[in-house]
């Protein structure tokens, strides 16, 4: 027993594990995220709700009039702080106590390698990643999916939305990528 | 086991049950990104500019055990599955924004979520994106939903629909597929 405890002590004080071991696990996860919530592991429902709830705060009249409101009502699906936004805020705690456990926590705002090619500005990164998220998530909302409702939970289930929306976002993703880094490596940046 | 007097009192809040349960797996959810070193930007950016395979050996992993568990659970009718719906003009122009911006921002949804947790204050930029992007989508959906999300229609869609295959047969042919792929991978990463 006394060793055991020291071997989960000695896993969770790892920066990394195996990307086979994480994966599997991942996978397991959903088994029972099915099970249990009736529900597929996804993050942008979340942050769908959020914006809405937080535009019904601050324009309470504006946003209830408006046809989002009523066609999500019609829906059975309004706005609400649930599974959802829970998941996403444990999936931030989640992170934090593994890179706490293990001392990997970068405390940065501009990461290294977008600093060798982009330069060390602050802002020039935070208005990239704002403007370049705004973009990403409206793409995401468009399909219904990102990387985890559609790349991993949708994948997993053989939606034919999932397949596609994922293999067009890492093909797109992936030019973009090599034209902005224009040949330079993740090491030679 | 049902407390509705729990969920009348705040109807923009689910029962709690939901709420601690949505926080447990979000907290093993962001873990496990956080171990697999997939919330690290140059990581994320290594499988872009095609030198690490990480992001795929994970993603493909949690495919392979996933599709395994929930289609034995569904068969033993103790889940739902969950499709989104197939409109191939919406996937696959969302597919492309969302592909542009993943590759500018280094972080997807959920990465994002734990880069920030694990210390890359740089996402909390991005997440401030993310909510600008629901809520421009929001704004947008009336015209989008008229428009774009029903060209190509074709609702709850899987691959073994597509292709005229039986679930089963086609899940045992597919998981062999995808392990072989990451065994390429492997074989390829260990070579180079």
């Amino acid at each position: 027993m006394h060793q055991q405890g020291e071997k989960m002590i000695d896993a969770v004080s790892q920066k990394s594990w195996s990307p086979y071991v994480v994966g599997s696990l991942i996978g397991i996860l959903s088994w029972f995220s099915f099970a249990t919530a009736d529900k597929p592991l996804g993050i942008t429902t979340a942050f769908e709700h959020a914006a809405a709830l937080t535009w019904a705060a601050a324009i309470p009249d504006m946003a209830e009039q408006h046809p989002y409101f009523a066609a999500k009502r019609a829906e059975g699906k309004p706005p609400i702080i649930g599974w959802e936004a829970m998941l996403v805020v444990g999936v931030f705690f989640g992170a934090l106590l593994s890179a706490r456990l293990s001392g990997d926590q970068n405390r940065l705002w501009v990461p290294p390698m977008w600093e060798r090619r982009f330069g060390p500005s602050k802002w020039k990164r935070l208005s990239a990643a704002f403007l370049s998220a705004a973009l990403m998530m409206f793409g995401a909302r468009l399909a219904q999916g990102c990387t985890s409702g559609h790349g991993i939970s949708g994948s997993l289930q053989l939606a034919v939305s999932s397949w596609l929306f994922i293999s067009i976002a890492f093909g797109v993703a992936i030019l973009t990528a090599l034209a902005m880094y224009r040949g330079q490596g993740v090491q030679d940046v | 086991m049902s407390e509705p007097n729990k969920s009348t009192t705040n109807e923009k809040v689910r029962p709690i049950t939901q709420l601690v349960l949505g926080a447990v797996f979000g907290i093993a959810f962001g873990f496990l990104l956080q171990k697999g070193g997939v919330a690290k930007y140059h990581i994320l950016m290594g499988v872009l500019l095609l030198e690490d395979f990480t992001v795929i050996k994970v993603m493909l992993s949690a495919i392979i055990v996933g599709m395994i568990g929930v289609f034995s659970l569904h068969r033993m009718g103790l889940v739902q599955l969950h499709l989104k719906p197939t409109r191939y003009a919406a996937n696959i122009l969302g597919g492309l924004l969302f592909g542009v911006g993943f590759a500018l921002l280094g972080y997807c949804p959920g990465t994002g979520a734990a880069a920030l947790g694990q210390g890359n204050y740089d996402a909390v930029s991005g997440v401030l994106g993310l909510m600008v992007g629901s809520y421009l989508y929001a704004e947008a959906s009336l015209v989008l939903s008229k428009s774009v999300e029903k060209w190509g229609d074709r609702g709850q869609l899987t691959l073994p629909n597509l292709v005229g295959l039986p679930t089963l047969t086609f899940v045992l042919g597919f998981v062999p597929l995808l392990a072989a792929v990451l065994w390429a991978i492997e074989r390829a990463g260990s070579g180079g």
